[in-house]
């Protein structure tokens, strides 16, 4: 394969010079002519029932323009499990029950926020509080507080994977281990929370800016909430700060201010406080684990079998897809020959559980490696070895589940043992801890029940050679625009800089499912790929009518230079061709389409990246408290679009996956979230923040556009397991419930001691 | 009852009127229009408000607007000359040290600050200096690096 020209190297991101300079708008900063400002009042009861709504004293207030209940809306339900009715189960301004301390019962628009929020005191709720249960374990009890009617146990889905005949396997194994782990909620704390700028006008036609991680979901949400026409939708997401799982669900900042502009035909900007993002948006799954894993003395793994009760919160969301993928990521990254998964999704009267980057798969990895190293020890094998002699390999197949095609775990194993060994003797109480992983580049399943391709894009080649890149990805901050401007420019053969990209304006821009599941890169780049593919192809027939008298002659494109590809210098410039081109075609502009949409590549998504990660920490055996001295990462991710992009990505993951191993946590108090803002919520800030290696393994996947896979959501998947790993390590305490806190260290520690004794 | 705020911002002289208990990121991005500065928790603690005022790093949620009545203010928007983007802009762009970019005004603004009171500053001394800075993105380590090429010389300053 020849060189690439622009995938692969070190570029400024397309969105830089606005986002260094303060240039660049987000939903946060738009102001339209006649703007309102609206906000919306929150249930402080984890479970009542509305009797009654009084909001007569609040539109009386001079300055409130609208005030909107439950009554106002259509009273649908909706959810992002699409397919199933019975899971699309949220009002968002609810009629009858409110079911979370944050649940959303009332909202008003206002000239400006601070007449709003005065509103908000003057609208009367009566409620009638109900029993309320917050814990998944209670809320499966025959006797427990019903969160929604008619759900026995509270169970609000269940998913079972097995493949082999795991009884069988665990008869004939050496060793088995059973233990519980406790997996903690995690907010994502999005720099920008949750907010929209919502305009209905007079001829019934909506537009939507948004701070989203897919447009389309919230055109298609808001049109089932609406009953307006998807096409009367538009949906634009500016600059986004920050996603992570939280932002493409259809959430009470834009469908209150959709409700509320409805009702009014003007712009109403709902921005939600940071105390609202905390308590009312979605959060990350907690988890209960119960792990049985079987093993031969020479460390072959055998069974394993994991059942999972998770906090659903009060609504489905995004949580039934979390539920399923924990459970398919508990066999990650190992060959189990017999396994089998039970997961339950419960009901509780506690803010949502939903999607967080890793979507599952941290806590399962957690938990996972964990114990894959207590039974190392146990049979006296190196963690490393265990892992190698267990890991996936290429074109493996997960059974009924899963086709690997790439995989570079063992080559991430020997690069990670390398840096152990290199480490040398460390100091007392320092230990190195390691963890391995795998993810998906994007997710297969259609829940959603979407009717068009998962991934689309358009090019359009203007007479002066630029290129308009329509696509419906989002860029939240991970990097899509550039990654996939890159794509486009290396496939047509021209420049990054010739190479505009709008995106995500479903106005404009084909649909596409958005940026969850690290589906861009494979899905949407395969899109662009193509549709930059079927524009050259046009390019060259005409290239080829210019130049060739000889049919056998194939045509390229590269740097700008139309070519013969066996006498490259033989050639003309791409935009003496382009102008041609269009000439030639009556005027008519060169365009191509590209769609993708996985086929036949098994139930969960086309390819996986891999990885194994070693953390060092540093623990003070007086106090608990401990350092993060460094993370190593070895990991693969195919051909490396974006070098900068990537290393963002990982450096990122570890500030995000190793707060959620070391500090990052949600507790509560009869449902209320008690540390509900950034002063409260620790987070791992520069000081704490460890050194950060990566070891970059060369893979290609075949599927990828260029041989490209994810390289987003696995690089938060191993950092907690890493941690645990290495206080162990370090201290010789194990820690089964996350986070990993000084407190429970020093607990740890003394328990040890007094054993001892 | 409104009240006169001057305030010089980016070199710019202002005479506004704003509401006593405004605060100094209100009057910068409702009042002025200066929406790079931005406003992440309102509490002082994630930072992405941070301006220089009177050369120093502030939080411009944690005071009012007419506390800084008669100020020197430099946002987001003052640190290109003309064009041509500051070394610290620059060394972001080359490092990749912002990523969805809503902390990036504070971080530049945090780090412009250290720099312009200590020229020469230790990692530790960086890290310390972006420690009050939220980056839920980055991971801060692409910042630090970013900084340090400045320390080093590695950008010029635009004339």
């Amino acid at each position: 394969m020849s060189e690439y020209s622009v995938i692969g190297k070190r570029v400024h991101r397309v969105d830089g010079p606005e986002k260094v300079t303060g240039s660049a708008k987000y939903t946060f900063d738009l102001v339209l002519p006649g703007m309102l400002y609206g906000k919306v009042l929150r249930s402080p009861h984890p479970h009542a029932k509305i009797l009654k709504i009084d909001t007569r004293k609040a539109k009386r207030l001079v300055g409130v323009k609208a005030v909107v209940t439950g009554k106002d809306t259509l009273g649908h339900k909706q959810g992002i499990w699409r397919r199933f009715p019975e899971l699309c189960d949220e009002e968002i301004l609810c009629r009858e029950k409110v079911r979370y301390i944050g649940d959303p019962v009332a909202a008003v628009a206002a000239i400006d926020e601070d007449t709003a929020e005065e509103a908000l005191d003057l609208i009367d709720v009566e409620y009638e509080p109900l029993p309320a249960v917050f814990d998944p374990l209670e809320a499966i009890k025959e006797d427990a507080p019903q969160v929604h009617d008619g759900i026995e146990l509270n169970i609000n889905i269940n998913r079972h994977i097995e493949w082999g005949d795991v009884d069988e396997a665990f008869k004939k194994c050496d060793h088995i281990r059973e233990d519980q782990f406790k997996c903690s909620s995690q907010a994502h704390v999005c720099m920008e929370t949750h907010d929209a700028v919502v305009s209905y006008d007079y001829g019934g036609k909506m537009t939507v800016w948004t701070s989203t991680q897919s447009s389309y979901y919230i055109q298609r949400l808001m049109a089932d909430m609406t009953g307006l026409r998807e096409g009367d939708i538009r949906v634009i997401k500016p600059p986004t700060g920050g996603g992570f799982g939280s932002k493409f669900e259809l959430d009470s900042a834009q469908f209150c201010a959709a409700i509320l502009s409805m009702k009014l035909c003007k712009p109403v900007k709902i921005v939600l406080s940071r105390e609202e993002e905390f308590t009312a948006t979605k959060r990350r799954t907690p988890m209960y684990y119960f792990l049985k894993l079987g093993a031969k003395k020479d460390g072959t793994l055998l069974a394993k079998e994991a059942r999972v009760i998770t906090e659903g919160g009060a609504y489905t969301a995004m949580g039934a897809t979390a539920l399923y993928l924990t459970g398919f990521f508990s066999s990650f990254p190992y060959k189990y020959p017999n396994y089998r998964y039970d997961g339950y999704r419960v009901y509780t009267n506690t803010a949502v559980t939903s999607a967080m980057r890793g979507f599952g798969a941290p806590q399962s990895t957690f938990v996972g490696e964990s114990q894959l190293d207590m039974m190392a020890e146990d049979l006296g094998i190196d963690p490393i070895e265990i892992r190698r002699k267990n890991g996936m390999t290429p074109n493996y197949e997960v059974p009924g589940q899963a086709f690997i095609q790439s995989c570079g775990l063992h080559q991430c194993l020997d690069k990670i043992e390398e840096h152990v060994k290199e480490r040398g003797k460390l100091p007392p109480n320092h230990g190195i801890g390691v963890s391995a992983y795998g993810f998906m580049s994007g997710g297969i399943f259609n829940w959603f029940d979407t009717p068009y391709a998962f991934s689309a894009a358009v090019v359009r080649i203007n007479i002066d050679g630029k290129v308009d890149l329509f696509t419906g990805a989002c860029d939240i901050g991970q990097g899509s625009d550039t990654t996939l401007s890159m794509i486009c420019a290396e496939e047509l053969g021209v420049k990054l800089e010739d190479i505009r990209i709008h995106a995500a304006d479903t106005g404009i821009c084909p649909p596409d499912l958005g940026a969850w599941g690290s589906r861009e890169t494979l899905m949407n780049g395969n899109a662009v790929k193509r549709a930059a593919a079927e524009c050259k192809r046009q390019l060259l027939e005409f290239a080829a009518a210019k130049m060739a008298p000889n049919i056998a002659y194939d045509f390229d494109i590269k740097d700008r230079w139309v070519h013969l590809v066996d006498r490259p210098e033989r050639g003309v410039s791409y935009f003496d061709i382009v102008k041609e081109a269009i000439r030639g075609k009556d005027g008519n502009a060169i365009m191509g389409r590209g769609h993708y949409t996985p086929h036949r590549k098994g139930m969960i998504s086309p390819a996986y990246s891999f990885g194994v990660q070693a953390a060092e920490v540093a623990v003070d055996t007086e106090t608990g408290r401990y350092k993060l001295v460094n993370v190593t990462t070895a990991h693969e991710s195919g051909t490396v679009i974006n070098p900068v992009g990537i290393e963002g990505q990982l450096e990122g993951a570890i500030m995000m996956a190793g707060g959620y191993g070391f500090c990052e946590d949600q507790p509560m108090d009869e449902g209320k979230i008690l540390n509900p803002s950034i002063a409260d919520y620790k987070l791992i800030r520069s000081l704490d923040m460890p050194e950060t290696d990566i070891l970059e393994i060369d893979t290609y996947e075949p599927e990828g556009p260029f041989g490209a896979k994810e390289a987003g959501e696995g690089l938060t998947n191993p950092t907690a397991g890493a941690i645990g790993n290495a206080v162990y390590k370090a201290v010789g305490v194990r820690i089964n419930d996350l986070p990993i806190t000084p407190e429970k260290v020093l607990k740890a520690l003394k328990e040890k001691e007094k054993k001892k004794k | 009852m409104k009240k006169e705020l001057k305030l010089k911002v980016n070199g710019q002289p202002y005479d506004i009127f704003v509401k006593p208990k405004t605060l100094l990121v209100e009057a910068l991005r409702d009042h002025l229009a200066l929406t790079g500065t931005k406003r992440g928790c309102n509490s002082s603690s994630c930072g992405a408000c941070t301006i220089m005022l009177n050369g120093m790093a502030v939080k411009s949620c944690s005071i009012l607007a007419l506390q800084a009545n008669g100020a020197e203010i430099v946002t987001i928007e003052g640190l290109a000359k003309g064009t041509e983007l500051s070394p610290l802009q620059k060394a972001f762009l080359d490092h990749g040290s912002y990523q969805c970019g809503f902390c990036t005004a504070g971080m530049l603004m945090a780090t412009t600050a250290l720099l312009t009171e200590n020229p020469k500053p230790t990692k530790q001394e960086i890290k310390e200096g972006i420690d009050g800075n939220i980056c839920r993105c980055t991971g801060y380590n692409s910042i630090i690096r970013a900084v340090t090429a400045v320390v080093k010389g590695e950008y010029k300053e635009a004339k």
